[in-house]
């Protein structure tokens, strides 16, 4: 009798996991697994060739053109990822704290703030495009009407700007994001710590610096790995603004656009080259993995610590 | 959260007077491109060009018709609402049966099987495209909502699992027990008494989901080539190419692409903003 209720129970509890667990297996691990696997194999179109070793790795690191191209796109990442670290969170921790004060309509500008997050990176980016417009774009007669019209400029159609360009048009987009996560932290932070400081100091920016931030700092972790893998695999918002090719002449090309390129960019052709693709996917991921999780560590020991 | 203007007279007022002033500067670079997207959708070529920041004629929406009869533009929307629809049904359905046996049984192997949910949380699957791409066609999938539907199952669970497996944890054993003194089975105490608590974690993991998956790009790029099956994104960029030089219908088409989810936003904000947080706020 009561094996008999172990077994139901066992079966129902099965019943429950399997299909969900199957659904993360099918679609999600195991191509993540087959990724890495198929980094080692030569490719022809979409069949898969004789195995050969790191020769995927080594055109992507080491043989022209592909070398030059993975150094270029990395380096854009590298920008695009300090650059986001000070635009996006550096300006969230900001917003937090003065939205965190509960000054008269802070729940309006909590709203603002947040709102084009929710929009799509397609929208966000064909918008911006066009308000980068260099004879009717927005931002162009926004300068003129300020008497900065000696500012406005192709944004997106020279080297010089276009890529930090798309880099603000990101951090619209989503500085809503650490933001709240910032705030939701400061909230958190117990009153009696507050009083406590507010009888040492009456300086905000002691507060600010030596208490607050100090105390959201697992924010800050989540805020920054966030960035971290959002910077490393950034594509969509590059791609429609710039173009597959990261125009101009490889400007704003980062290692997302270079790797779908590379993988299905001349699919018509039927020519894509599946090995070097997978071989960057891997080298992308493995470095992502491995950054992330040394940032994790690093600073949720400093979380500790304080 | 607390005032502080009455312990430090003029200086913190001061202070406070600065906050207000980069929150309201905050606001206006916030709002001023969508509403400048909403004003062009009402104005001539001419107009957007000469006067792009007036208050435009919001009786002239010859662009906004053109985007909604000329353009697949209801179509798009359309495929759109059935795959976000589908995946989140099927994300809520399988979420909830994982956190639940995972949350309320004691069995070999769940802390294993949560970890395993939570690793899916940080896996970026666009970097197996070239696996999964292989995969769909040998499935017979690409060029069909099936695989975007997978996909983003697939990647909607952990946060779903996640989220669902912390509340379900939190809701009191007594109604159980009673029902179980009862005889009732396993099923009928999760779909009878289980399940009717469990909906407030249901509406934060699928807004969660709702909006990553409303606004993808990349996997229907990959996987969607019949314009007939497009999703709004994609078609968006479709649009936007064929009417290039018209300003009026492509900042029509925005608006239109833009304002569904904005009116929702508007309208349910607390919950937007605690759904979409809620994974990195612990």
């Amino acid at each position: 009798m009561i094996t008999a209720k172990l077994t139901g129970r066992r079966l129902w509890i099965a019943a429950l996991v399997v299909p969900p667990l199957a659904f993360m297996c099918l679609f999600l691990v195991y191509p993540i697994l087959s990724a890495f696997a198929y980094a080692f194999y030569e490719w022809r179109g979409l069949a898969r060739g004789e195995f050969v070793w790191f020769a995927n790795f080594h055109r992507v690191l080491f043989e022209f053109p592909f070398s030059e191209r993975t150094v270029n796109a990395f380096k854009h990442n590298i920008f695009v990822f300090f650059a986001l670290m000070v635009l996006q969170n550096g300006l969230g921790f900001i917003l937090a704290y003065c939205l965190w004060r509960e000054l008269w309509g802070a729940r309006f500008h909590r709203i603002a703030v947040f709102l084009p997050v929710v929009l799509s990176t397609v929208i966000v980016g064909l918008l911006w495009k066009l308000f980068y417009h260099p004879l009717f774009g927005a931002v162009n007669a926004t300068l003129r009407g300020l008497g900065l019209g000696s500012l406005a400029q192709p944004w997106l159609g020279q080297d010089s700007t276009a890529l930090t360009a798309i880099v603000v048009a990101n951090a619209w987009h989503m500085v809503g994001f650490p933001t709240l996560v910032f705030l939701a932290g400061m909230q958190r932070i117990p009153s009696e710590i507050l009083d406590a400081v507010r009888m040492e100091t009456e300086s905000e920016w002691v507060k600010m610096t030596k208490i607050v931030w100090p105390l959201v700092a697992p924010s800050a972790t989540v805020v920054f790995t966030l960035l971290f893998v959002g910077a490393f695999n950034w594509f969509e918002l590059p791609f429609i603004m710039a173009g597959v090719d990261g125009a101009p002449h490889g400007a704003t090309d980062v290692l997302g656009l270079y790797f779908y390129r590379t993988a299905f960019g001349s699919m018509s052709a039927s020519a894509e080259n599946f090995g070097p693709g997978s071989a960057l996917a891997v080298l992308i991921f493995l470095f992502i993995a491995v950054v992330s999780s040394v940032i994790t560590v690093r600073l949720r020991k400093r979380e500790i610590q304080l | 959260m607390r005032k502080t203007s009455d312990t430090g007279g003029l200086r913190t007022l001061g202070w406070d007077g600065l906050i207000q002033i980069l929150l309201i500067g905050n606001s206006v670079v916030m709002l001023a491109p969508i509403v400048i997207m909403v004003f062009s959708a009402f104005k001539t070529n001419a107009q957007i060009f000469q006067s792009p920041f007036s208050i435009p004629d919001f009786t002239h929406v010859a662009s906004i018709l053109r985007v909604w009869n000329e353009t697949d533009f209801l179509l798009y929307m359309g495929n759109s609402l059935i795959v976000t629809a589908t995946s989140i049904a099927l994300i809520l359905i399988l979420g909830t049966m994982a956190a639940y046996a995972i949350a309320r049984y004691e069995f070999r192997g769940s802390g294993f099987i949560l970890l395993f949910f939570l690793a899916g949380l940080t896996l970026p699957l666009k970097l197996a495209i070239i696996p999964l791409f292989i995969q769909m066609r040998d499935f017979g999938l690409i060029d069909s909502r099936l695989s975007l539907i997978f996909i983003y199952v697939a990647t909607g669970l952990p946060t779903a699992v996640f989220i669902m497996t912390g509340f379900i944890r939190s809701l009191p054993n007594e109604l159980e027990d009673a029902a179980r003194m009862d005889g009732a089975s396993e099923a009928r105490i999760m779909w009878s008494i289980m399940l009717p608590l469990v909906r407030p974690a249901m509406v934060i993991a699928a807004i969660q989901n709702v909006v990553p998956i409303w606004n993808d790009f990349f996997f229907p790029l990959i996987f969607i080539q019949n314009n007939d099956l497009k999703t709004l994104p994609q078609g968006l960029t479709t649009f936007m190419g064929e009417f290039g030089t018209d300003w009026g219908v492509l900042f029509s088409g925005l608006t239109l692409s833009a304002l569904p989810i904005i009116i929702l936003y508007i309208a349910l904000s607390r919950q937007f903003i605690n759904g979409m947080t809620a994974g990195a706020i612990k």
